[in-house]
């Protein structure tokens, strides 16, 4: 009863705001946190698109606040909503979703949304971005800058090796046989090119949530309060994965440097890696050799991850800046500007609208490694979204680095681990 | 059979070879910032002296963060905590070494905790103080822990307490009061120990992160090396060229700066008799 | 002795704007982390509550606050001696006439005025696999190919030594002082007396050095416990947490978590642990020579 008056209330308030906002001289304030996570001149961009907004909407002006990386972001906003000092918006990790509604930091875009084309605009976005944006039936998370992993691999190498240049590998099996037929030593012994490279420090529960899934396993339930990490499955893709370096030895021994691995691709010294899609635009640019991107590998099925940020509402704000904050999300998310995000920095476009724009088409015509990513979605699950997000992802990553760095047995890593994530999640049941 | 001057001569060529080993190591970091900064992508991990210069990672850099905010930011700080602290570490040395009070011995000794102490270990409870302050994400904010420095007190007390009272009879029969004494008289025979510290602290909190990473939000307010930690947390992975092109530009004022009173910085320090 | 009531009120004017700070930001907190070690972290529908022990007991119960603890020591117990080693090593050698000397003066000093957070990422470089200084190095000579900073066995080693490189040269400074003190005739006698460069070392230049040693070790020792920046950029704390220390773990709790109780609780162990040096301190140092 309390949170129906609350509603009410609310959306009376809001219908007045609306109303009013014409008539009122003072410019609203929209104050939005961006974690700067990409390279290049990213914050430039959102920069420009705040001014065409500005330019568009007269009467609202938006404040881009650069706070750091996605966990700086996510701490700053949390301490100013604490602070009772609320930004409007934030774009902030799908994953933190349950972090920042446990924290009762964020309301549902569901308050704020009224007429029917507003609904409408919710069931736009690809349904794998909607999946870990929603807590029991309601939206918190606007997906923006999305991404997956996928495979890259160096065609000139295929080549070289006796490869279908223009095949990556299809599954698992495929994958390991290219990666030790694409491993060169020299008279020494030593290395002097890697088959692959799945970065293992540095986002690596997300990595290892692509080869899980691909071997048909789900590390989370929908509620978040449950993780699945000793299971069978589980244990298989972690052998899988250390096997590469440790029986293969076509892959580096040790945790793979996240930052380092594109690097790595680039400058020829490794065949094929799994990075993010977020990193297209990066190896276009710089790769002198021609390269293809595939799906990761399946196992059982195709599958991965969809990672990145999405466009969060803050709790506590007046029912005038709610509407012009949306103005501003709907704004930002709308095709076009999808088409030219994705373009300007390899994130996926959210929506299947972006990919029908003149822009993207003319894009995708002579780049069809852009399009991978996007069908990659239709296999692809939310990236582990649990209560206690962070604390969760370290007991994920501190399991697989122990077993990548051979200090722990895959058994006892994951039955630890799973120990440890029970604990953390005992009180969210 | 080998001379003493013969073997005075090799010991020496030991020497100075050891010595100039171990200044090539401690200096290699610089020397691949240098090379890497000035050179594309490409040629950051091969030794190729022909591969043409660049300024272009500079630009880049440059561009990618906004750079001349937290130059100015990290200027105002590390100035405005160095002059803080030399009055405030000032006025209380002068109070510890020459002015007999009650409860000397022990706030002295309460003074001293903050030398095994530092603020940097305190984080949490010190943002809940920032934060009551309502001084989260200010400049000051970051620089309040820091004004009353310990080590500061302590070290001008030990000048202090070497200073003959002789001279200080002589000012005071003209007349002098006691801030007079200070002024004229401690202040200036302190000098060295002045620079000294002075270099020590802005060095400090020129490179300082963790306590302004935490306090500060806003570009408006953040200092350099906190803009600098933007570069190693990005999804696309490293780029050296531009990490050690935004290093160099980060650091060039202190390199500079020592690189210029390098001979002064350490003398002051002998004649400030750290130690 | 007795005191000037005015002297007294003069002498406390002086000294409190630099006390009442220290007070806000030094002893108040520690009181405080103790308190707030005793109450639970608030949540938006669980207030803060006394809890007793419970955020001891969480924290006794987590292998990564024991890890924590053992890394810590270990990276004390690396540093330390071997930037006091380095550092003496730097001061004999640029206080004599040598080719070069403000050229190495500045070599030996630069770690101390370049950004830990950005150098850190050259050090990525140099620890880097393959291609890295390091192991281009190492396989010159033909060892076998080392994965430094992705090994739990070697990734400690190698944030100690940047360690040890980012201190060495600023502790150099402190040695090169006290040389300056030494007066020439005690060393130019004993080798009038046929002692050799290494007798004169050991038995002159290093006791009286002694009191520099011990001031320049104290430090070491706490800086072991709040130089945590090239952590966060070369490791994050990993593999395994390999490299995860005390500070680096509050830091965790306290603001990636936001799990103030935890923070507070870590916080006391960390003051316990400076504590300990104190301690040390004031049973190694003559406190007549040096506080007096």
């Amino acid at each position: 009863m309390l949170t129906f008056n609350r509603r009410l209330f609310s959306a009376m308030a809001l219908a007045l705001g609306l109303a009013a906002t014409p008539a009122m001289a003072a410019d609203v304030e929209v104050r939005f946190y961006y974690p700067v996570a990409v390279g290049g001149p990213v914050t430039k961009i959102i920069d420009d698109y705040a001014a065409s907004f500005e330019k568009e909407h007269p009467g609202i002006k938006i404040k881009p606040v650069y706070a750091g990386d996605y966990v700086q972001t996510l701490g700053k906003a949390l301490t100013a909503v604490k602070g009772g000092d609320s930004p409007e918006l934030a774009i902030l990790l799908a994953a933190d979703l349950m972090t920042l509604t446990d924290d009762d930091a964020v309301i549902p875009f569901d308050d704020v949304l009224k007429s029917n084309a507003d609904k409408a605009w919710l069931g736009g976005f690809y349904p794998a971005f909607m999946e870990n944006a929603r807590v029991k039936g309601k939206t918190y998370g606007i997906p923006f800058q999305r991404s997956t992993p996928v495979l890259y691999w160096n065609k000139d190498m295929f080549k070289a090796a006796g490869l279908d240049p223009d095949q990556g590998p299809k599954n698992w099996d495929e994958m390991r046989e290219f990666a030790k037929k694409l491993t060169k030593k020299d008279a020494s012994g030593a290395v002097t090119q890697w088959g692959i490279e799945i970065p293992s420090d540095g986002n690596t529960l997300w990595l290892f949530t692509g080869l899980t899934t691909t071997n048909g396993v789900r590390l989370n339930n929908a509620e978040g309060d449950k993780v699945t990490i000793d299971h069978p499955k589980v244990a298989e893709a972690l052998n899988y994965w250390y096997n590469l370096s440790k029986v293969d030895g076509a892959q580096p021994s040790g945790l793979i440097n996240w930052g380092t691995t594109p690097r790595d691709f680039i400058e020829g010294r490794t065949a094929m890696i799994w990075h993010t899609t977020g990193n297209l635009t990066n190896v276009r640019t710089n790769a002198k050799f021609p390269f293809g991107v595939a799906f990761l590998p399946k196992n059982s099925q195709y599958g991965a991850p969809t990672g990145g940020g999405n466009f969060y509402m803050f709790k506590g704000i007046s029912a005038e800046k709610q509407a012009a904050a949306l103005t501003f999300v709907q704004w930002m998310t709308a095709p076009e500007r999808a088409a030219d995000w994705s373009i300007k920095t390899g994130y996926v476009a959210t929506q299947p609208a972006a990919y029908e724009t003149a822009a993207m088409k003319a894009y995708t015509a002579d780049f069809q490694q852009a399009i991978v990513a996007r069908d990659q979605l239709q296999h692809a699950v939310p990236e582990v979204t649990v209560h206690d997000n962070q604390r969760v992802t370290k007991v994920f990553n501190d399991a697989v680095q122990a077993v990548i760095t051979g200090s722990k047995s895959t058994e006892a890593a994951l039955k630890d681990a799973q120990r440890d994530a029970d604990r953390i999640l005992k009180e969210f049941k | 059979m080998i001379s003493s001057q013969q073997t005075g001569f090799i010991a020496r060529i030991i020497n100075t070879a050891a010595a100039w080993l171990l200044g090539l190591v401690w200096l290699l970091p610089l020397l691949f910032a240098a090379w890497a900064a000035f050179h594309t992508s490409a040629n950051t991990a091969k030794l190729d002296f022909l591969a043409p210069i660049t300024l272009s990672n500079f630009a880049t850099a440059w561009a990618a963060a906004p750079f001349a905010r937290y130059f100015m930011n990290t200027a105002l700080l590390v100035t405005g905590i160095l002059i803080a602290q030399f009055i405030l570490c000032t006025l209380a040395a002068f109070a510890f070494a020459r002015l007999p009070f009650r409860g000397r011995e022990a706030l002295f000794s309460l003074v001293l905790i903050q030398l095994i102490v530092a603020p940097d270990i305190l984080l949490v409870e010190n943002y809940r103080t920032i934060k009551w302050l309502g001084l989260v994400d200010t400049l000051p904010a970051i620089a309040l822990p820091y004004l009353a420095s310990a080590f500061g007190i302590f070290l001008l007390r030990q000048t202090f307490k070497t200073i003959p009272t002789e001279l200080e009879d002589a000012a005071r029969v003209e007349g002098c009061g006691w801030f007079n004494i200070l002024w004229r008289v401690y202040v200036p025979l302190a000098k060295p120990v002045y620079l000294a510290y002075g270099l020590v602290s802005v060095s400090w909190h020129w490179n300082n992160f963790l306590w302004p990473l935490i306090i500060t939000n806003s570009v408006e307010n953040r200092p350099l090396t906190v803009g600098l930690s933007v570069f190693a947390s990005l999804d696309q992975g490293i780029d050296w060229s531009i990490i050690t092109a935004a290093t160099l530009l980060s650091s060039s004022p202190l390199l500079l700066g020592f690189f210029l009173f390098q001979r002064q910085f350490v003398q002051s320090f002998i004649r400030a008799g750290i130690r | 002795m007795t005191y000037k009531p005015q002297t007294t009120i003069t002498a406390w004017l002086l000294v409190m704007p630099a006390v009442a700070l220290l007070g806000m930001f030094t002893h108040v907190p520690m009181i405080g982390s103790v308190l707030h070690s005793f109450y639970s972290t608030e949540r938006p529908r669980r207030p803060s509550r006394f809890v007793g022990l419970d955020n001891y007991a969480a924290m006794l119960d987590d292998p990564i606050f024991w890890k924590a603890l053992v890394n810590n020591l270990i990276y004390a117990l690396g540093s330390v001696p071997f930037s006091i080693a380095l550092a003496l090593a730097m001061a004999l050698f640029v206080n004599e006439r040598i080719t070069g000397r403000g050229f190495l003066r500045l070599a030996y000093f630069t770690p101390t005025v370049m950004p830990m957070i950005a150098v850190a990422n050259i050090w990525i470089f140099f620890f880097t696999p393959d291609y890295g200084l390091i192991e281009q190095v190492s396989q010159f000579f033909h060892f076998p190919a080392h994965n430094w900073l992705g090994s739990t066995n070697t990734a400690l080693f190698c944030v100690t030594l940047v360690a040890v490189w980012k201190e060495a040269g600023f502790f150099m400074i402190f040695y090169l002082a006290a040389l300056q003190q030494i007066p020439n005739d005690l060393k130019e006698a004993a080798r009038l007396e046929g002692a050799s460069g290494w007798a004169i070392f050991s038995q002159i230049t290093f006791p009286l050095l002694m009191p520099t040693t011990l001031f320049i070790m104290i430090n070491a020792l706490i800086n072991a416990f709040r130089v945590v920046d090239h952590i966060f950029v070369m490791t994050g704390g990993g593999p395994n947490n390999a490299t995860t220390v005390l500070l680096f773990r509050l830091y965790e709790i306290g603001f990636k978590y936001f799990d103030h109780g935890q923070a507070s609780a870590l916080s006391v162990v960390l003051l316990a642990v400076l504590g300990m040096i104190a301690l040390g301190q004031f049973l190694l140092f003559d406190r007549k020579v040096h506080y007096q």
